[in-house]
């Protein structure tokens, strides 16, 4: 790597390997480069979004370490090793998850923009609420909380959907979880 | 964005080791930092990621308190255990910020020294003292309705965005801090400072100190955490309030307050404390408390409002607490 001095006058790259849906890549990187642009335009694997490209839409959101997480905010210099799973990876083979196919049951999305990240998002909420942890609606935060429309709301509000799909999306999450 | 280096450090000796001025920067999750660099607001030549150093567990102290490392993630702290049954306010705190995804890789340290999110701030074609001191503060005449009522100067109005620092500033936390010479502990009212003629610092740390771990001393009564924005969920705090009281026999023993979303530091309400600590644990005496803390409040043309709010939040969380078994 070169001095910091110099770095301020040209590009630095880092050689990184990503687990991407169960597949390792090995791949030079520069450093400023976020985990979106890598797994987009580097592995083309374009059902990862770029909404907003600062945190704010959750477009971009894929299970990071099996915890969902804003792509966009990520180096990938900084998760050299990490365990990725995005959108085309929450499929078992031919099947789809119990989440993608209550999307379709529940028509939980117009345009699809939004869709890859709601997936990946709900995905890890799912989890995160098995796991017992509270959110800003769980009345007393040391009791276990419950998968009620009021958590799912709250819960996913790090992803926005333009159309308007929310009520569709909080009927198929509660359809998958349940 | 300004190219810059990426070391990951294994220790908190080799992050200080690699710290090597002003334009080297510690990366936590990079959730406010990433996208800083990005707006070109933040512009370093180094990362030293301390996401990877030892501490990443919330601990017992063994005398009722916690010891929080510096890299838990922000959902980790609020799905711990000790700190739900404990610290009812702290983990309160941490889901009512950011988003689930964005708790996911955001670190304690990081929360704490996150930036304002005053537009002018986060625009680098206008003028902002913090940025680049000495251009002027757009936000005194200009779009301030989320600004600060208390502490603020001329140089600056903008507020501290953190809601988890709220409820560490009224648990009456300690910072650890480590650099070349060693380790200190500082009070958490010691950690931040005034704007002053130089809101370019927003705390009092000096470069290359490296916060390692946040201690809460034991708290002993019902706390809770409140916010007040502007919609439901993922928004920054008009004002937020950390409190806690213990009442016996109706009359108030002990109690603490601080304030979000209304200066440039979580503001710790220690007029309003000493005002309400004997007095009896009516609606009257906490309005009294919170009056007493609110008269050195002045408000900008566009957010007077946030005296009212503050007061009532204070009034109507204090009573809720004193009903509270």
């Amino acid at each position: 790597m070169k001095s910091a001095r110099e770095a301020a006058d040209s590009p630095v790259q880092a050689e990184i390997t990503l687990a991407v849906n169960g597949v390792k890549h090995r791949l030079t990187v520069d450093t400023r480069a976020s985990l979106l642009d890598v797994l987009r335009e580097r592995l083309g694997l374009t059902g990862t979004k770029k909404g907003c490209d600062h945190g704010q839409c959750g477009a971009c959101t894929v299970l990071l370490a099996g915890r969902r997480a804003n792509a966009c905010l990520a180096l990938a210099v900084a998760h050299d090793g990490a365990d990725i799973v995005t959108v085309e990876g929450l499929a078992d083979e031919a099947e789809l998850s119990a989440l993608q196919q209550a999307f379709i049951d529940e028509d939980a999305f117009q345009c699809g923009y939004c869709t890859p990240g709601q997936l990946c998002s709900a995905t890890g909420m799912v989890r995160e609420v098995a796991s017992g942890w509270p959110s800003a609606v769980t009345a007393d935060p040391a009791e276990r909380p419950e998968l009620t429309a009021a958590e799912i709301r709250e819960r996913m509000s790090g992803n926005i959907c333009r159309c308007g799909a929310y009520p569709n999306i909080v009927a198929a999450i509660a359809k998958a979880a349940g | 964005m300004r190219p810059f280096t990426y070391d990951r450090a294994a220790t908190a000796e080799e992050a200080i080791r690699l710290h090597d001025g002003a334009e080297t920067l510690y990366l936590g999750g990079g959730t406010n930092l990433v996208d800083l660099m990005r707006l070109g607001v933040a512009r370093p030549a180094r990362l030293i990621d301390v996401t990877h150093l030892s501490g990443d567990l919330v601990e017992d102290d063994g005398e009722g308190g916690l010891v929080i490392g510096a890299a838990v993630r922000n959902s980790d702290l609020a799905a711990d255990d000790d700190v739900r049954r404990r610290f009812p306010v702290l983990a309160q705190a941490v889901v009512a910020g950011a988003s689930g995804q964005i708790r996911n890789q955001a670190t304690v340290a990081g929360n704490l020294l996150q930036r304002t999110r005053c537009s002018y701030f986060q625009n680098i074609t206008k003028p902002c003292n913090k940025r680049r001191p000495g251009s002027g503060c757009p936000a005194v005449e200009g779009e301030h309705h989320n600004h600060a009522i208390l502490g603020h100067s001329d140089a600056c109005v903008a507020t501290h965005p953190s809601d988890m620092a709220v409820a560490l500033a009224a648990l009456g936390a300690s910072i650890e801090i480590r650099d070349g010479d060693g380790e200190r502990s500082v009070p958490f009212d010691d950690l931040y400072r005034l704007p002053g003629d130089d809101p370019s610092r927003d705390s009092t740390l000096k470069p290359g100190d490296l916060i390692t771990a946040v201690r809460v001393p034991a708290l002993g009564m019902p706390s809770r955490y409140r916010k007040v924005r502007e919609r439901a969920s993922f928004a920054f705090a008009l004002v937020s309030i950390a409190a806690a009281l213990d009442v016996v026999d109706g009359t108030v023993r002990d109690c603490r307050l601080a304030l979000g979303g209304v200066a440039h530091m979580p503001w710790r309400a220690r007029r309003a404390e000493e005002h309400l600590r004997g007095r009896p644990a009516t609606e009257e005496s906490f309005r009294d408390a919170a009056q007493e803390e609110l008269a050195a409040a002045r408000p900008l043309r566009d957010n007077a409002y946030k005296v009212p709010l503050t007061t009532n939040l204070i009034v109507r969380t204090f009573s809720q607490l004193a009903e509270q078994p």
